[in-house]
C-alpha cells in the first residue's frame, strides 16, 4: 500500500509521520502540494498519489481543493472534503456541534455590520469574534463592551474581503486559564493535554506560546470529544475543548492537528496510532 | 552543517536529517527558511511563506 503524506509547509508533524511511516514499512511518500498543476478535465488523474492520501496542507483552501481533486477521481483522503469543509469554517462547525448534541459555546452569526452590535447584545459582552476561517487564534479577540465591539466592526468593515463584513460572535466562556486539545483519529482517543495561555495572553494556542501539560480524560470529557469527531464527520482531529461552569464545551474541531505540544509530553506515539488508523480506514 | 543567516548574519544550525521544503527558523533573529535544494556540500534555504489568513490546523 502506498501512502502520500500532502503538505505545504513541511512542519514537525509530517516529518514525524513520514519518519513514523518508514518504521512500520509503509512506503510512504511526502509530497510537496505547492508544485502541483492537475489536469482536471481527463477522465483518469495521472499524477500516482498512490491507494490513500493523508492530507496535511495548512493552507485550508488549498487542502480544500486538493482533496475535492482526490476525492473526484476516487483518492480516499483522510481527512475527507466534508470533514475539511466544517472543520475549516467555525460557522458549519458550530452548527453540527449542536445538531449532534455536543454542548458548544453560545454563537450567534451576524450577516452585516449592522447587525453585529444587537447580536452582541443577545450574546452578553464580554464576548469573543472569530474569524470564519482561521486557525492559531489568529485575530480572534475579546469585546469587553459595546464601544470596544464598535471598534473591531469599523476596522473590520474597512478591509477589502466581504467575508469579513459579516461576524462570528461567541460568549465568553468562564474558564481557568487553560483548554483542552484531544488528539483523536475516528474513536481512538490518543493523547489529551491542557494548554495553559502564556503570561501575556488569554488565548491558549501552543502557536502562541501555550505550554502543554498531559492528563487522562475523564468519562464525560471522553464522551464528548468522541462526539464532536463523530459530528464533523470522524477522521485524524484535534479537538478542542474547555471545562466552562457548566461541564465542558467544545469550541472548535482541527482537520489537520498539529501535535508537537502534545508530543513533548505524552508518552503515546501520537503519529503511530494516526498512522495506523489511516491504514486501517483504507484496509477496513 | 551551517548556513548564514540572510537578516542577521547569525550561524544557523542544519540538521542532519534535514528534507526539502523543511522550516529552519535562525534561533538569533527569528527569522523562518525553507530548504530548497540539499546539496553535497549544504542546502539553499530560501525566504519561508509568511503566514496567509486561511493557514491553520
Amino acid at each position: 500500500m502506498k501512502l502520500s503524506i500532502t503538505f505545504d509547509r513541511l512542519r514537525w508533524e509530517e516529518k514525524a509521520l513520514k519518519e513514523e511511516a518508514d518504521k512500520m514499512g509503509l512506503e510512504a511518500e511526502l509530497v510537496d502540494t505547492r508544485q502541483l498543476a492537475l489536469n482536471i478535465t481527463r477522465k483518469k488523474l495521472r499524477n500516482g498519489f498512490g491507494d490513500l492520501v493523508l492530507q496535511r496542507c495548512i493552507s485550508h483552501y488549498r487542502s480544500f481543493f486538493l482533496t475535492k481533486i482526490l476525492e473526484n477521481y476516487g483518492v480516499p483522503v483522510i481527512n475527507s472534503v466534508d470533514v475539511s469543509e466544517v472543520c475549516g469554517n467555525k460557522l458549519l462547525t458550530s452548527m453540527l456541534l449542536t445538531k449532534a448534541g455536543v454542548p458548544t459555546p453560545k454563537t450567534y452569526v451576524a450577516l452585516s455590520a449592522d447587525c453585529a452590535i444587537p447580536a452582541a447584545a443577545s450574546v452578553g459582552y464580554p464576548l469573543v469574534l472569530k474569524p470564519f476561517v482561521g486557525s492559531w487564534g489568529r485575530n480572534v479577540s475579546i469585546a469587553s463592551d459595546e464601544q470596544a465591539l464598535a471598534t473591531i466592526v469599523e476596522l473590520r468593515e474597512s478591509m477589502q474581503n466581504p467575508i469579513e463584513h459579516m461576524y462570528y460572535i461567541q460568549e465568553y466562556v468562564k474558564r481557568p486559564p487553560r483548554d483542552i486539545r484531544v488528539v483523536i483519529a475516528g474513536q481512538d482517543i490518543i493523547a489529551a493535554i491542557y494548554r495553559h495561555a502564556p503570561r501575556n495572553d488569554w488565548r491558549t494556542n501552543v502557536a502562541r506560546g501555550a505550554t502543554a501539560s498531559s492528563f487522562k480524560p475523564d468519562e464525560e470529557l471522553a464522551e464528548v470529544v468522541q462526539k464532536a469527531a463523530k459530528a464533523v464527520g470522524g477522521g485524524v482531529l484535534g479537538v478542542d475543548a474547555m471545562e466552562s461552569e457548566n461541564g465542558y464545551l467544545i469550541h472548535e474541531v482541527n482537520n489537520t492537528v498539529e501535535f508537537k505540544g502534545a508530543q513533548s509530553v505524552t508518552k503515546a506515539r501520537i503519529a503511530r496510532r494516526i498512522l495506523k488508523y489511516v491504514v486501517s480506514s483504507v484496509r477496513g | 552543517m551551517e548556513e548564514n543567516c540572510e537578516e542577521c548574519d547569525a550561524r544557523i544550525a542544519i540538521p542532519q536529517d534535514v528534507l526539502v521544503g523543511e522550516i529552519i527558523k535562525c534561533k538569533e533573529c527569528g527569522s523562518e527558511y525553507e530548504v530548497a535544494s540539499i546539496r553535497a556540500n549544504g542546502v539553499r534555504l530560501k525566504s519561508a511563506e509568511v503566514a496567509e489568513e486561511d493557514w491553520g490546523e
